[in-house]
């Protein structure tokens, strides 16, 4: 059996605004339940929603970074339901008129480049937040209702079915968050919820009976990298065996209704059925008539492009044109803004890239993966600055001292935020290289070792290594290796 | 046959959450098809020449600067709840799951 694997994804985003997108209400995260509410948010009669111009801009930009064309006129629809994290029983969104539309990001798997289309980016508001008391909702009798969250801002961003593989879901999704967090329209934090993802997913089959798709299933609400690439990887898994089961359905079925809603299990690692909202696909929306249309110049667009800093992209090639970076290596350290900064100012703080990036990708990586998958997070939560770092590699650079006292300098800085001169001075790190300090020393360890100094003058050149080490062990591993090599070739000549 | 069949109205206002009697679905069948029968008769007018109105009122671009305004208290907040609990709104549980 032959088959194709195609994946959509719809990804949420909320939006950094200080204010909620139609009241002023915080957006901040963690706060006690229901302090960041108004009459606005709740949705109570008599109110009116005012566009938060930032949202806008900031909907635009994630719409310019992700190749869209930007409407020149757009508005907002009321997309009916019932649920109670949603006050208004309607939530305002956008339908057929979205800011932007049919961009595309290209995305590199398995060192090849493919292009995934951008249907639409449009502007919405966010839902509250149920909180289910208890350990299971059969269990509890209630559900709690946080509104805090209700009305901050949402970008939802929809690709064309590109996708052909669960991984390259998850390395699409990775991009994305690359690309909103370089512009800074998002913090993508998928363990707060703040960048969440729907994936929709079904097979075309090719047999000897000819082509056939099976139904399509939507896995909701995944909240990590991980949970994607899984979720999806079930679910392809599922779908072939159901196929190789039972088949294809009797003729005359009606596929219309097929599409299924589906929810995913961590613990158990599998998808389920989630049980139909009845009739939940009729949102019945129109537009909404307390807010007026949206209309953009090209002028305020350009402006906004302006804006925008260098992309992943474009700071990809530049590394590997101005500092000769490998193509892997120049990827990996413009994965993330805050790592790609942190590479280029120490790059030019010590004049040498190739160390810097050698530094970055091996021991500044092994200590933030210790902090989570999120290495953008994990760098900005760090003492590890530019200056810091540049600060610690000149003395290695510098030959102040050896590469492995720097590895555990650099862990010590990590850990308690000290700087690179106050942990050697401390530790008594630094090498020992006066040539007056190390003389007196390596004449001592030839005068003890007659019969070494004898081989070496019969020829035996490698015993040099064993004096070498003499003095090293005496000095307690502070000596300069280069210098005590030179200083006992000079002395046996 | 009228604009809208009973099994419309009954359709429209399960998704209302409205709950009929069979003499009101009967009434608003009637009463929805003359209000539709109406809208029909514009689609009469040639229109070729104007352009689609979402808004009554020729506003664009009513927007606010990006600023934070002190919340209402929560306690406030919690007046209009019909359940409440720790700070929360209470309401019915909500069966989704497995
Ligand atoms: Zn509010």
């Amino acid at each position: 059996m032959n088959y194709e694997t195609i994946i959509g994804l719809e990804v949420h985003a909320e939006l950094l605004t200080a204010s909620k997108l139609w009241c002023g209400c915080s957006t901040a995260f963690g706060n006690e339940p229901n302090t960041q509410v108004c009459p606005i948010c709740l949705g109570l009669p008599g109110t009116l929603p005012v566009l938060n111009e930032k949202a806008v801009e900031y909907a635009v930009k994630a719409g310019l970074a992700l190749g869209c064309r930007i409407a020149e006129w757009s508005r907002f629809d009321r997309k009916q339901y019932f649920y109670p994290d949603l006050p208004k029983a309607y939530q305002i969104s956008q339908y057929d008129l979205p800011l932007c539309r049919e961009g595309r990001v290209v995305i590199t798997v398995d060192g090849l480049s493919r292009e995934v289309g951008i249907l639409r980016v449009h502007l919405e508001e966010e839902a509250g937040k149920l909180v289910h008391s208890g350990e299971s909702l059969h269990g509890s009798e209630y559900s709690l209702v946080d509104y805090n969250r209700g009305g901050i801002p949402l970008i939802e961003i929809v690709t064309a079915p590109d996708l052909r593989s669960p991984e390259e879901a998850r390395i699409f999704l990775e991009r994305l968050r690359t690309v909103l967090r370089y512009i800074g329209v998002s913090d993508c934090k998928m363990e707060e919820g703040s960048l969440r993802c729907d994936a929709n997913v079904n097979l075309r089959i090719k047999d000897e009976e000819g082509e056939y798709r099976t139904p399509i299933v939507e896995i909701k609400n995944l909240n990590s990298f991980r949970a994607v690439e899984r979720a999806l990887t079930y679910e392809v898994r599922r779908q072939v065996d159901e196929f190789m089961e039972k088949g294809r359905p009797p003729a005359g079925t009606d596929l219309s209704r097929t599409k299924v809603t589906a929810g995913w299990n961590e613990a158990l690692g599998r998808t389920y059925v989630q049980r139909q909202k009845e009739l939940a696909d009729d949102y019945r929306y129109f537009p909404d008539p307390d807010l007026p249309p949206v209309v953009l110049s090209s002028e305020q667009v350009e402006k906004w492009r302006a804006e925008l800093p260098e992309l992943p992209e474009e700071k990809e090639s530049r590394f590997r044109r101005e500092y000769g970076l490998p193509a892997y290596d120049a990827a990996v350290l413009t994965a993330s803004r805050a790592v790609a900064d942190l590479f280029e100012e120490t790059a030019r703080l010590t004049g040498d890239a190739k160390m810097v990036s050698n530094w970055v990708m091996g021991e500044v990586f092994r200590l933030l993966k210790g902090a989570g998958d999120d290495l953008e997070q994990a760098l900005r939560h760090c003492s590890i600055t530019p200056a810091a770092l540049a600060e610690l590699l000149l003395f290695v650079k510098n030959e102040r001292i050896n590469a492995n006292s720097g590895k555990e300098v650099l862990e010590e800085m990590y850990r308690t935020g000290k700087a690179a001169t106050q942990i050697i001075a401390e530790k008594g790190l630094e090498q020992i290289s006066g040539r007056d300090q190390l003389a007196g020393l390596v004449a001592e360890v030839i005068a003890a070792h007659p019969g070494v100094v004898e081989d070496i003058k019969n020829g035996k050149k490698a015993a040099i290594g064993f004096l070498v080490g003499q003095v090293m062990k005496a000095t307690k591993g502070k000596a300069n290796p280069k210098l005590v090599n030179e200083l006992i070739t000079q002395s046996l000549s | 046959m009228g604009a809208i069949t009973r099994r419309q109205v009954e359709h429209v206002a399960r998704l209302a959450r409205l709950e009929l009697t069979e003499e009101e679905i009967d009434l608003f069948t009637t009463q929805l098809g003359d209000i539709l029968k109406w809208v029909d008769k514009l689609q009469e007018l040639d229109t070729t020449d104007v352009e689609p109105t979402a808004h009554t009122i020729p506003l664009r671009n009513v927007m606010r600067k990006d600023e934070v305004k002190p919340s209402w208290p929560k306690e406030e907040i919690l007046k209009n709840a019909s359940d409440e609990h720790n700070g929360f709104f209470r309401v019915p549980r909500i069966l989704e799951e497995e």
